[in-house]
């Protein structure tokens, strides 16, 4: 195990973080608070309660999801884009470095920062509303187990994407939709029989629930079919990469 | 002893199609400098390429110092430095931070004093603190050195190291690769500037069109292959050459007042001695003498069009 190779990287990553502290965290805590305002106070207005949770604590799981699935995302997949689009990888490639070691690297350092940027939300939260979390051990769990499985995934995009757009269009067009359609915003319970069994083909919908469950106690689906599917999908992201690596695919030619 | 970089039967096709590298064969021996020398596209990058583990080989075998740069890859790149052709380097990292990056990504820990002595080596240490884009090209390149040597390898690949480089860069970058051999560091370079193989390299190997056509030897090479040039600067002028002298490789200079001979350095005789006694036989006399041995510039360009023999 090459462990300096993976604390190289890792720090690299985390210095691109905090050279841009301001953005990666003044924004997602405006954010927040916007979606407080909006959401909150506009929507909590009519809509009391859900599931006899006040709808303002409602969001919160909803929302730190959403942040944690696009921070992951687009901090994994830009961290291992820009060296192969600068030509930096050079450097990564002729390393005595095995993959698995530079996926725990860019990895590691993508989950962090989504996890801080979690916490920064959590903390901008309990500003707005009382919140009391039911199971905490479950909480810190499905944040790690979330931005893990999601950088991967960024890391897959990352490695996949050969242009900008590319990189912008995956977090755009799919994540951000499933997460609005899955539940961050509402329970799916209230949703008619047919949306309700179309939001179950909506992984989201799993990750949101089994988060609400840490949170409140209850969650739209049970929390162990929540744990496989996330660690279903934890596993083919994994699988991927491991594809990828092994066939140099998009990393040498 | 055992050459520290063995290259066997490597061939390279490109996805594109496009063969690369043809039955490559090439030993480099520990503690010399190897320079690599061929026209654009001859794929002496893919060469080095695949040696450093970006490229992925089609078929044959790369050995590093014994280790087998697929299997034991570790092993083999760990003691290898590339410089790359392409001016790649980060733009916000300062110059300090990202050579201790390369040093870390090979394994090994802190080592201030060696980075140190990295950076002033190649008068970066005024700018340790600069960010890489603040710096010109010339001092990136010095950057992508540093950030080559800064896990004290054992075999340094410079991919074009001077091109786009002024004088005294140039000169810098001489004298620490000379420094580096004498360290023990083995140098394989590749370069467009030919009198930096000529002054530089130990042996010289030429590609061309993804096959090595020679492997020799600098000095060597340019005994065997240079052809030498003896000028007589006559005390009168001549209209043409005697008949007598016709079987001499002999060409009338501008104004018929020198006459130069060519010949072959490697032949057991060079003729001269004959050609000067006929030479007074035929009534010329000369004032003064001088010879020229060609460049290895002018043997690489007679290589790469494709003479592999001896000059006539
Ligand atoms: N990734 C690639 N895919 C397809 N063909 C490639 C690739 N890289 C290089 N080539 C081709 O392989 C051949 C050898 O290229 P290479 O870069 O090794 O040449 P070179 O000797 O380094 O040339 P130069 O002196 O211009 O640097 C060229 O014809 C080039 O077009
Ligand atoms: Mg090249």
């Amino acid at each position: 195990m090459n462990l300096p190779a993976v604390l190289a990287i890792y720090r690299f990553e985390m210095a691109r973080f905090w050279r841009t502290a301001l953005q990666s965290i003044v924004a997602p805590v405006i954010a927040t608070s916007l979606y407080f305002v909006v959401f909150g106070a506009a929507i909590g207005a009519r809509v009391q309660t859900v599931d006899g949770i006040p709808y303002g604590a409602f969001i919160v799981p909803g929302l730190i999801m959403l942040s944690l699935l696009t921070q992951s995302i687009s901090n994994a997949a830009f961290g291992i884009y820009f060296p192969r689009f600068a030509g930096t990888i050079y450097e990564l490639l002729s390393a005595p470095i095995a993959p698995f070691e530079v996926v725990l690297g860019y990895v590691g350092a993508a989950a962090t920062k989504s996890i801080f940027i979690g916490l920064v939300i959590l903390a901008t939260a309990a500003l707005f509303v009382p919140l009391h979390i039911e199971h905490p051990f479950w909480m810190v769990a499905f944040l790690l187990l979330t931005a893990v499985t999601f950088s991967l995934f960024g890391f897959v995009i990352g490695l996949w994407a050969d242009g900008f757009e590319k990189l912008q269009l995956v977090p755009l067009l799919i994540v951000t939709p499933l997460t609005f359609l899955g539940g961050s915003f509402y329970s799916i319970e209230m949703l008619p029989p047919f949306w309700h069994a179309v939001s179950l083909a909506n992984p989201v919908v799993y990750l949101v629930s089994a988060f609400r469950w840490a949170f409140f106690g209850k969650g739209d689906v049970a929390v162990g079919v929540s744990i496989a599917v996330t660690f279903g999908f934890l596993a083919l992201c994994l699988g991927l990469v491991t594809w990828i690596f092994r066939t140099g695919y998009r990393l040498k030619s | 002893m055992p050459p520290i970089v063995s290259i066997e039967n490597l061939s390279k096709v490109y996805a594109s199609g496009l063969h690369a590298l043809k039955d490559v064969n090439l030993a480099i021996d520990k503690g010399e400098i190897f320079a690599l020398l061929g026209p654009n596209g001859a794929g002496k990058s893919t060469l080095i390429n695949t040696v450093c583990g970006i490229v992925t080989p089609s078929s044959g075998t790369i050995r590093v110092g014994g280790h087998d740069n697929r299997s034991d890859y570790r092993a083999a790149r760990r003691m290898i430095g590339l410089v790359p052709q392409e001016l790649t380097t980060d733009a916000f990292e300062k110059v300090w931070d990202t050579v201790s990056f390369s040093r870390g990504l090979f394994g090994l820990g802190k080592n201030p004093d060696h980075i140190e002595r990295v950076l002033k080596d190649l008068s970066l240490y005024e700018k340790r603190d600069n960010r890489i884009m603040q710096l010109s090209g010339g001092m990136k390149r010095r950057v992508l050195i540093a950030k080559a040597l800064a896990h004290e390898p054992q075999v340094l690949f410079l991919d074009e190291p001077t091109a786009g480089v002024d004088v005294e860069l140039r000169q810098d970058m001489w004298r620490l690769v000379r420094r580096l051999r004498d360290q023990g560091v083995t140098v394989i370079l590749t370069t467009h500037y030919i009198e930096e193989a000529e002054e530089m390299a130990d042996r010289v190997g030429v590609i061309r069109k993804g096959e090595i056509i020679l492997v020799e030897d600098k000095v060597e090479l340019m005994r065997k292959l240079g052809k030498k040039q003896l000028t007589l600067h006559l005390a009168e002028p001549l209209a043409a050459l005697p008949e007598s002298l016709a079987g001499y490789a002999l060409h009338l200079g501008p104004g018929g007042r020198e006459i130069v001979y060519t010949y072959d350095t490697q032949r057991e005789r060079t003729g001269i001695t004959r050609l000067l006694t006929d030479l007074a036989a035929a009534g010329i006399g000369f004032t003064d003498l001088d010879t020229q041995q060609s460049s290895l510039e002018e043997i690489f360009v007679d290589l790469v069009r494709g003479h592999t023999g001896a000059a006539p």
